[in-house]
């Protein structure tokens, strides 16, 4: 009888276990970078504008925050994006003023400060660059969790392949969001606007 | 539906709706249409081509090179965006068209990339570029310069890439 009634709780403890895995795993698959809202991400960190000042997470807070990562030599998504951050910006108007815009290399070997004041000069002048030394870029792109990755072409030469959503901030900093090319116009200016009135 | 699907409708909606980008190049079995590129920002080293390759022939021919005297060296590329992550390859075998197919080489899908810019391609301006195929042979023609972040020849400007309004597609993306 007793050795009944320990196999019957072995079983429970098993089925308790399996509980918790399937929970635990539920968690894990929830939190995948790809889902905002229940994301932690950032941590401080210490980059360089196109105009050569210092910005750091702080500049991520107060405000709904609008963040692109990728490089200058890209030829496709990112003047496109930066595109059409320019043309939310104009579509925002004053409420523009109260979003912040940044877009942040991940090429630091190649998109210096001139290099980023440059490309950016095409843009909406509120759209930030951030950039600097190649360990401090990598070490914030990893504490936002952004993919990107180094692919070596012939003569020594190299594309990025990288995250291709803007994140959206809250004024905390925290994640509530992706942009990415799939999202038409006038629901990406509710969001924002929306993103606006919240933080207000 | 994937970005290169979605891509490859833009182009050919505005292949279709808008042949506003007139410019037709005939070379062998092959039809070239809507030549086009964006114009870059200052500084960039980088830019991108796009065409519609319409192969009428009886057999496959393929795109091989791409040069234009405006940067060092013109590359076949593919993109691809998938789970928000953007991905671009060297295409080293080239770009295939099959007999009686058309392939359209758009945003966010297959490209010509001209690495190494000594100028930038300026809005309303050409860009010149040889094209060269395995059976056809090379041609020199020109790529229309339309505005940084234009979607196609004919569509809205200025970094609002018009999009088929294809809501079943849309909704599939995000199941």
């Amino acid at each position: 009888m007793n050795g009944l009634r320990a196999v019957r709780y072995g079983a429970w403890a098993l089925v308790a276990v399996a509980l918790v895995v399937a929970g635990w795993l539920a968690v894990t698959t929830w939190t995948r970078p790809d889902d905002a809202a229940v994301v932690t991400i950032g941590a401080p960190f210490s980059l360089t504008n196109q105009a050569g000042t210092t910005v750091t997470e702080a500049a991520f807070k107060g405000h709904p925050t609008l963040i692109f990562f990728g490089y200058t030599y890209c030829p496709d998504i990112c003047p496109t994006a930066l595109a059409e951050a320019t043309s939310w910006l104009k579509e925002l108007g004053p409420d523009g003023d109260r979003v912040g815009v940044y877009f942040v290399t991940v090429d630091p070997e190649r998109d210096t400060q001139e290099q980023m004041a440059s490309y950016l000069s095409a843009f909406d002048p509120r759209i930030v660059g951030l950039t600097g030394p190649a360990d401090r870029v990598e070490e914030m792109l990893r504490a936002y969790r952004v993919y990107f990755r180094k692919v070596e072409t012939e003569g020594g030469d190299y594309l990025m392949d990288h995250t291709s959503s803007f994140y959206l901030l809250d004024a905390k900093g925290e994640l509530v969001g992706l942009i990415d090319q799939n999202d038409e116009k006038p629901e990406v200016l509710a969001r924002l606007r929306r993103a606006i009135a919240e933080a207000a | 539906m994937s970005a290169f699907l979605r891509a490859f409708a833009a182009a050919l909606l505005a292949a279709f709706a808008f042949p506003a980008v007139a410019h037709q190049v005939k070379l062998g079995d092959l039809t070239l249409t809507d030549l086009w590129t964006r114009a870059t920002p200052p500084g960039a080293r980088t830019g991108a081509g796009y065409l519609t390759i319409a192969n009428h022939g009886a057999a496959g021919d393929r795109l091989v090179a791409v040069a234009t005297g405006l940067a060092e060296r013109g590359e076949l590329h593919e993109m691809k965006v998938e789970g928000g992550r953007m991905t671009m390859r060297p295409l080293d075998a080239g770009i295939p068209i099959a007999p009686g197919e058309t392939v359209t080489l758009g945003p966010g899908g297959l490209h010509m990339m001209f690495v190494g810019l000594h100028d930038g391609f300026v809005d309303g301006g050409e860009v010149a570029v040889t094209l060269t195929f395995e059976k056809a042979g090379s041609v020199e023609t020109f790529l229309h310069v339309l505005p940084i972040g234009a979607a196609g020849p004919g569509q809205d400007a200025g970094g609002d890439p018009a999009k088929p309004h294809d809501h079943e597609a849309h909704d599939e993306e995000r199941r």
